[in-house]
């Protein structure tokens, strides 16, 4: 499985902008420079390189008991998405529902919920962590991302996991066409056994408010990388041409798209 | 009275007060932009998960008009508005728990804020090691910071000189007195490697590498706490290391933290 490369030259990059930014750092405001900008990256840069070398041995995440589920999980970002095709669904407990897999794979299919339910799952208590600062532990059941690239086969580009949503944090209503909701995971967290499409919350079906009918759970990582409301995956060998660029909605908003820290 | 001139002695080497500038940096941008990450969700909480609402510490707002900020301990509320809760931003009264002359970067803006934390707590990590390095192989660490035996059990007239301001003169101002001694090394190696460890219990990425490590805490919200009462007793020592430096004589201090070289009054007879 391949790590997200960065280039030495980046790292040079971020080393000039990192003495120039502590030499601007004596004269008040710092400048919004291509340096400061390099530095800051090459601080990302230093924590991924450093958590994905931790983590090569793929361990899982901490999973607690069950009488250590939070009463009360916050809902956080959209929780009831404003979208025709999504409410329309949502009116039908989701039988028309079907997960589409594509983009840079042999057999890209498409799948329902119960077609869904009834592969193998994993289910796991697991905590929770915003980058607000918060924490909730919740129990999640679902299939893990593994086997649906499995079946969909990759090919050999292949390098992020794109997951976009039905979902939309941008106001202007429906007529607006807002940009949705869509995360990336690489291949290493993609295959990480704890990555699952939860379909069930605390032993019943996942809530809208949650991000029914299906919902990303990257446990090593923060709360915005768990996109909710997944309409469909797109496999990809780089998200540069996807809305900002970045990665994912928050990531594309100026948030780290590694988000382990 | 001592009529003999002051003597400039070499006390720091370049090593230590190259560290000790890029401290100030670091710790300074690490507060502000810690504190602009805090914003983001200004409760504190004990155990593992947050109790939203509920907590035991919350800077607020009441969202009334006019608008009052608010700090909430333990179930009291005290009004603070100006500075924590609501404080001006742009000449507006904002809502936000610490106000914008002590965040970086001053407007609310969490994903910068993190991005300058922790590539400040990079540095802060790196200059720690260099420091620390040199201690050990010079042996610097062990003479400048460990108390000598003698130095220890004299500790009660060290503590009564330091409560009277009389500061050390003559051979024994060369070196650090054993409550900076011991003051410096609580520093050192208890509240900065407890600190970096308290950052790190709240990465989810590393508690997979660690799971213990959280627990160690209590659980990622304690840990949360611990690292911003870290944080304010690092401040707190700040203080008090600024204040001593100005009552034993700023401008000497300074010339001995920029240049390693500092003078040191002959010694007194007697205790004045």
């Amino acid at each position: 499985m391949i790590a997200r490369p960065i280039g030495r030259r980046r790292f040079l990059l971020g080393g000039l902008g990192l003495t120039g930014a502590l030499a601007l750092g004596g004269c008040g405001r710092l400048s919004a420079s291509r340096a400061q900008q390099a530095a800051l990256q090459a601080g990302e840069d230093a924590t991924e390189f450093v958590q994905r070398l931790l983590l090569r041995p793929q361990p899982l995440a901490r999973e607690f008991a069950a009488a250590d589920i939070s009463r009360v999980f916050k809902p956080n970002g959209s929780i009831d998405p404003d979208d025709a095709a999504y409410k329309a669904l949502a009116a039908d407990k989701f039988a028309g529902y079907r997960l589409k897999i594509g983009g840079l794979v042999e057999t890209p299919f498409e799948i329902s919920l119960d077609e869904l339910r009834a592969l193998p799952s994993r289910t796991q208590i697991t905590r929770h962590d915003c980058v607000e600062g918060w924490s909730c532990i919740g129990e999640w059941t679902g299939v893990p991302l593994a086997l649906l690239l499995q079946r969909a086969q990759l090919k050999p580009q292949a390098r992020y996991v794109v997951l976009r949503c039905f979902d939309s944090l941008e106001s202007g209503g429906l007529d607006a066409n807002p940009p949705r909701y869509y995360e990336s995971v690489d291949l290493i967290d993609a295959f990480h056994p704890q990555t699952i499409l939860a379909y069930a919350m605390n032993g019943a079906t996942l809530p809208v408010q949650h991000g029914a009918p299906l919902r990303l759970r990257v446990e090593r990582q923060l709360g915005y990388k768990m996109a909710k409301y997944v309409k469909s995956i797109e496999v990809v060998d780089s998200f540069a041409g996807i809305d900002g660029g970045r990665g994912g909605y928050w990531e594309d908003q100026g948030y780290d798209w590694y988000a382990g820290l | 009275m001592q009529t003999a001139p002051a003597k400039l002695v070499f006390r720091h080497p370049l090593t230590i007060r190259v560290c000790h500038w890029i401290n100030v940096v670091a710790l300074t941008a690490l507060l502000m932009s810690g504190l602009q990450i805090f914003n983001a969700h200004p409760e504190l909480d004990l155990g593992r998960t947050s109790d939203f609402g509920h907590s035991f510490f919350e800077i607020g707002a009441t969202g009334e008009t006019p608008d009052q900020g608010y700090v909430r301990l333990l179930g009291r509320r005290i009004d603070t508005t100006g500075v924590l809760g609501v404080s001006d931003l742009d000449g507006q009264p904002t809502e936000r728990a610490f106000p914008a002359w002590i965040t970086l970067p001053a407007p609310q803006d969490l994903a910068t804020g993190r991005r300058w934390h922790f590539l400040f707590a990079w540095i802060l990590l790196a200059n720690g090691l260099v420091y620390l390095g040199f201690g050990l192989a010079t042996g610097a660490l062990r003479r400048r910071l460990i108390p000598t035996g003698a130095e220890l059990s004299g500790i009660g007239g060290s503590i009564r000189e330091h409560l009277r301001l009389h500061f050390p003169s003559g051979e024994a101002a060369t070196r650090y007195n054993v409550i900076q001694k011991l003051t410096y090394l609580a520093v050192v190696l208890g509240l900065l490697p407890l600190q970096l460890l308290a950052g790190l219990a709240m990465s989810p990425g590393f508690d997979a590498v660690a799971p213990w490590l959280p627990e160690a805490f209590g659980g990622r919200q304690s840990a949360r706490t611990v690292h911003f009462a870290i944080a304010w007793t690092l401040v707190l020592f700040v203080a008090v290391h600024v204040a001593m430096v100005v009552l034993s004589g700023p401008f000497n201090n300074l010339r001995g933290m920029i240049t390693g070289w500092f003078a040191v009054e002959p010694a007194r007879k007697e205790p004045p």
